[in-house]
């Protein structure tokens, strides 16, 4: 196994983090924390309780949730579809290392930036709403589930795009709705019942119901199914990197 | 084919052998011992000149070796831009810097894919050295040019690629030798307007509005004509007032195999 291989692809995406740590890091926590203080504080306070959990501490998973799975996707896509931009594909191409040690380098670090992302936003929010964590193992493992699944969804999308316009089209117009309508602000029980049936087939619904019941104890759906969705998402999203790799679709002739 | 080799390319049938390693079954062996500058200048253009080439190594499954790496900058003068960012270095140094990024897995075979194109010439100059270096220290270096000259002047072995078909693989001296022929001119006191008749049966040109005769012949032969020749021309009466002699070159030599090569198809 080529362990300096992957350590050179990891280090070199993590460095890359920390040049760029006021898009990467501190964009993304602002704008979260500014949902809290909108939506949790001013907002939050005329609402009521939504499963004996106080408005604003009832946003806090799927706010986290939303910050997750656009930077993971976000994360992994650019970190494989700059070398190709650029042709320095051409060197992990030509380096003795399988295409498995080259997902673990990419898809590790965007994996490792999201999850401490995620886990800065969750430090953020107790400055703004007032919460408790129930599972906290249960959290860490979703938090780092999520990460990783996503981070290959967007290494795979980062493959696929060929300009920057399709790298930002799935996170801007698939992923950001379906989390805004994956019960991020609401639980979907408050829904009308037809509606809660179609909401059944968002994905975002189970990570962001699983991700929840982490945290307070209640969930959408059953948190074994949650598990199961999102693990079903990350194997889905593993084979689709087995073809790329298998077939060289977009990274070689 | 250098994609192929290193990996960048996907085979579509036969099969490549790089050093004893079949570049598909055993790729790890094979590419670990291949070292690639490729024609195009692709960096990284946000790092470091020391991050790149730490980055390089890395990759190449190689364990961190800082006083390696400092040797290979300072041979290619790129040590005191070390920590300068890639974008801020001029095209000659991001040429050198990919040589560095090469080189930085320590490979025994080291392909160089147009490394000079664009590249002003006591760079180039710099970059044969260099190149002379690397073959001195027992890298076997593939060297992919346009520039005749330069395959003349470095290349131990020579190979000619036409239109995608090898030609021919062969030691550069031996080639000239058995594909390049020798002329000895010589320069007339006095024009002819024809060729005495005696003298048709050497391979002579008149040139120069007869002022010049071209004598072309194989250094092969044991017997080059050439002392014949002289008193032949003694005979006839025909003075002159220089001489001198000249072989083809390499240039001639691909021109001339290229030529036969559409001939024969």
């Amino acid at each position: 196994m080529n362990l300096y291989g992957i350590r050179a692809i990891y280090k070199f995406e993590m460095a890359r983090t920390w040049r760029t740590i006021m898009q990467s890091v501190i964009s993304p926590v602002l704008s979260t924390s500014l949902y809290f203080v909108v939506f949790g504080t001013a907002i939050g306070s005329h609402m009521g309780a939504i499963d004996g959990i106080s408005y604003g501490a009832f946003i806090i998973p799927g706010l986290i949730m939303l910050s997750l799975l656009g930077e993971s996707i976000s994360n992994a896509a650019f970190g494989i579809f700059f070398p190709k931009f650029s042709g320095t594909i051409y060197e992990v191409l030509s380096a003795p290392i399988s295409p498995i040690e080259i997902v673990a380098g990419y898809v590790g670090a965007a994996a490792t930036k999201s999850t401490l992302l995620g886990l800065l936003i969750i430090a953020t929010a107790r400055v703004f709403v007032e919460y408790q964590i129930q599972h906290p193992i249960w959290m860490l493992g979703f938090l780092i589930l999520t990460a990783v699944t996503f981070s290959m969804f967007g290494f795979i999308i980062g493959i696929w795009a060929d300009d920057f316009q399709k790298l930002q089209i799935i996170p801007l117009m698939v992923v950001t709705p379906l989390t805004f309508l994956g019960g991020a602000f609401y639980s979907i029980n408050m829904l009308p019942e037809i509606w809660q049936k179609i909401s059944l087939f968002n994905p975002v619904v189970y990570l962001i119901s699983g991700f929840r019941w982490a945290f307070y104890g209640v969930s959408d759906v059953n948190i074994l199914v949650s598990l199961g969705i999102t693990l079903t998402i990350l194997v889905a999203c593993m084979l689709g990197i087995w073809l790329i790799f298998r077939t060289g679709y977009r990274i070689k002739v | 084919m250098i994609s192929i080799v290193c990996g960048i390319v996907n085979l579509s049938s036969g099969r490549v052998i790089a050093d004893g390693n079949n570049i598909q079954t055993d790729y790890r062996a094979a590419r670990s011992k291949i070292g690639l500058v490729p024609q195009e200048l692709a960096t990284d253009s946000f790092e470091s000149v020391w991050a790149t080439v730490n980055f390089s190594r890395g990759l190449f499954g190689k364990a961190p070796n800082p006083s390696y790496l400092e040797k290979i900058l300072r041979q290619l003068s790129l040590w005191e831009k070390r920590d300068n960012k890639v974008i801020a270095l001029s095209g000659g140094m991001k040429r050198r810097l990919m040589i560095a990024k090469a080189l930085s897995h320590e490979p025994k075979i080291l392909f160089l894919d147009e490394p000079t194109a664009g590249v002003d010439v006591e760079l180039r100059r710099d970059m044969w050295d260099m190149v002379r270096g690397l073959r001195e220290s027992g890298v076997t270096i593939i060297l992919t040019t346009h520039y005749i000259e330069e395959a003349e002047e470095m290349a131990d072995r020579i190979g000619v690629i036409n239109h995608g078909e090898l030609v021919l693989v062969e030691e550069k001296t031996k080639l000239m030798q058995e594909l390049g022929k020798k002329q000895l001119t010589l320069q007339l006191q006095t024009p002819l307007p024809t060729l005495p008749e005696k003298l048709r049966l050497y391979q002579l040109e008149l040139c120069q509005e007869g002022s010049q005769l071209v004598y072309t012949f194989d250094t092969q032969q044991k017997n080059t004509g050439i002392s014949e020749l002289l008193k032949s021309l003694n005979q006839e009466g025909i003075v002159f007032k220089d001489l001198h002699s000249s072989e083809s070159s390499l240039e001639e030599i691909f021109i001339n195999l290229v030529r036969k090569n559409k001939e024969s198809a």
